[in-house]
This record gives C-alpha cells, sequence and structure tokens, in this order.
C-alpha cells in the first residue's frame, strides 16, 4: 500500500461519509426514501460485515485459510455471542491466536 | 474500539497520520475498518472506498428519520446530520417518529472526541510483531462485533449468511476486494416484503 492511496482512501471515505449523512436532512421534510430502497439499505451492513468476517479471518489472498487467528476470531465470535464485552472478546482472539502459534499452528 | 483501530491500521501499513486524520475527518468506525482491511488486503483504492460507501449507505435513511427534528436551513441541518452514529442516533430516538436533537450533539459529540483520541493513541504506539502476538485476529474480532449489534432480525441474518457464502466462494478466484463488493448485493433480500417490518 503506498501513502498516496493511504491519503486517497482517507480523503474519499470522509467524503462519501459526509454526503451519506448529508442527504437525508437535505431533502427529509419534502419526500421520505421508497419503502424498497430503505429495506435494501439497512440490509447493507450486515451483508458487507458478514463479508469482511469470512475475508480477513479465512482468506489469504486467494487462499481459503483457515489458521490460528480463525480459532481465535471463532473463540471471540462465541464470546461475543454470550454477550461478553469487546475488549474482553478482542483479548482474547488475539491471546487465543498469540499462543496457537507458540505451538506452532500457523 | 479507537485505540485497536489505531493499532491495526498502523500495523497493517496504513500511514500514521493519515490514520489519525482519517478518524478525525470521517468519524466512521465501521466504514474506516472496512476501507483500510480492503486497502491492506490489495484491493485498491476504488473498492476501498467503495466499500466504505456502502457501508455508510444505512447513514442515509437514518438521516431522512432525522432531518425534521434538525432546525435552521437546509444547509445547517446537513451540517447538524454529520453527529449521526448509530449509537447517538439510536439512543436520541423518542420511539414516536422523533429525535433528541440536543442529546445526539451532547452523546455524538463526547464518542467523537474519545474516537479520535483513541486512534491517535493506538496509531503512536509502536509497531509490534503483530502475527507473533496475534494481532491480526484483531481486525476480523471486530468485524464480528459489528456484525452481532447489527444482525437482529432474521431477514439481517439471512443477508449475512448469504454475503458470507458469497464471499467464501469468489475469494479463490477474484481480485481482493471483489469479494466482498459482490457480497454486498446479498442486501437485495431486502426488496422482499416482509411482515411488517422494514
Amino acid at each position: 500500500m503506498s501513502a498516496a492511496d493511504a491519503w486517497l482512501v482517507v480523503l474519499l471515505t470522509a467524503v462519501a461519509t459526509f454526503v451519506a449523512r448529508a442527504v437525508g436532512p437535505l431533502v427529509a421534510g419534502d419526500r421520505a426514501l421508497p419503502a424498497p430502497v430503505t429495506r435494501v439499505v439497512v440490509m447493507l451492513a450486515s451483508a458487507l460485515l458478514a463479508a469482511l468476517v469470512v475475508s480477513s479471518a479465512l482468506a489469504d489472498g486467494n487462499r481459503l485459510h483457515v489458521g490460528a487467528d480463525t480459532v481465535g476470531v471463532t473463540v471471540a465470535g462465541l464470546l461475543l455471542w454470550r454477550r461478553a464485552p469487546l475488549p474482553v472478546a478482542v483479548v482474547v482472539a488475539a491471546l487465543v491466536t498469540a499462543l496457537l502459534r507458540q505451538v506452532g499452528v500457523d | 474500539m479507537a485505540l485497536s483501530f489505531g493499532v491495526v491500521a498502523t500495523d497493517s501499513g496504513f500511514p500514521v497520520y493519515a490514520t489519525v486524520v482519517m478518524s478525525f475527518v470521517a468519524y466512521a468506525a465501521s466504514a474506516q475498518f472496512a476501507a483500510v482491511a480492503l486497502l491492506a488486503g490489495g484491493g485498491g483504492v476504488a473498492a476501498a472506498v467503495l466499500a466504505a460507501a456502502l457501508v455508510n449507505a444505512r447513514y442515509v435513511p437514518m438521516g431522512f428519520a432525522l432531518g425534521p427534528s434538525l432546525r435552521g436551513s437546509r444547509l445547517r441541518r446537513a451540517v447538524e446530520g454529520q453527529a449521526v452514529v448509530d449509537s447517538a442516533w439510536t439512543m436520541a430516538s423518542r420511539g414516536d417518529g422523533t429525535f433528541d436533537r440536543t442529546y445526539l450533539f451532547g452523546h455524538s459529540g463526547i464518542q467523537y472526541v474519545a474516537w479520535v483520541v483513541g486512534t491517535a493513541v493506538g496509531a503512536f504506539l509502536p509497531a509490534l510483531d503483530t502475527r507473533a502476538l496475534g494481532l491480526d485476529a484483531v481486525f476480523p474480532a471486530f468485524f464480528v462485533a459489528l456484525l452481532l449489534s447489527e444482525v437482529r432480525d432474521r431477514r439481517r441474518l439471512a443477508v449475512a449468511l448469504l454475503g458470507s457464502a458469497l464471499t467464501l466462494l469468489l475469494v479463490p478466484f477474484s481480485p481482493a476486494g471483489v469479494p466482498v463488493l459482490v457480497a454486498s448485493t446479498a442486501a437485495l433480500i431486502g426488496l422482499r416484503r416482509s411482515r411488517g417490518a422494514a
């Protein structure tokens, strides 16, 4: 990743976020979004976050790879599902992953 | 969470100052995590920004709901709308379609300061051996947390499962970043009418 790319992503992400937050208040009052559009939009975060979980925990470039980090993330997911606080789950994820690597699991 | 964004973004190769500035100017945790993860994974600038924009798309209907509760000219309302983050928006909602504007600004303002300061602290921590310390599990663990807070009903669960499946299928065959973007089409499940829920 080049520094220029990183700064470009920062700038464009900021603009995209500003626009997403501005659109509603700018035009609200005149009309509501069509219901089907709203239903799709509220689903987007679920789809993307699920995809990001899979690609960050299971993919290694173009290779699907179940490794120490996959186990760590799974344990964290179980803890979060059982309503563990986020910092605890994150630390456990790193800890489990690190311990597995210590004993030779990639 | 802010601390971890700083640590993980810089450890994945994002410049320290760019990481801090990003939290300062964007203030959108999920979108920032998504953009950085895609760029670090080799997905390119366009894929990273597109993913961030799609994650942020939820702000559009949230802004529509909030709009009438804000004050002043359209431009001023657009600026006031920048205070929208998930937790503040949810807790400012009075449940009758109106929002407590003052509460929204207070909650969001405090969270903003914490987000920027936390990012800075995390970003300036010295670089570590991320693999040995298991820090590469931190990003995905955050995504799991964000996902669990998002999936509140069966329809969102179906969307999440479909998105995961699409990603799994596409990873071996497509350039980095593409699987995540294609997976977003799972949201089209939302086109189907549901009983009552929107």
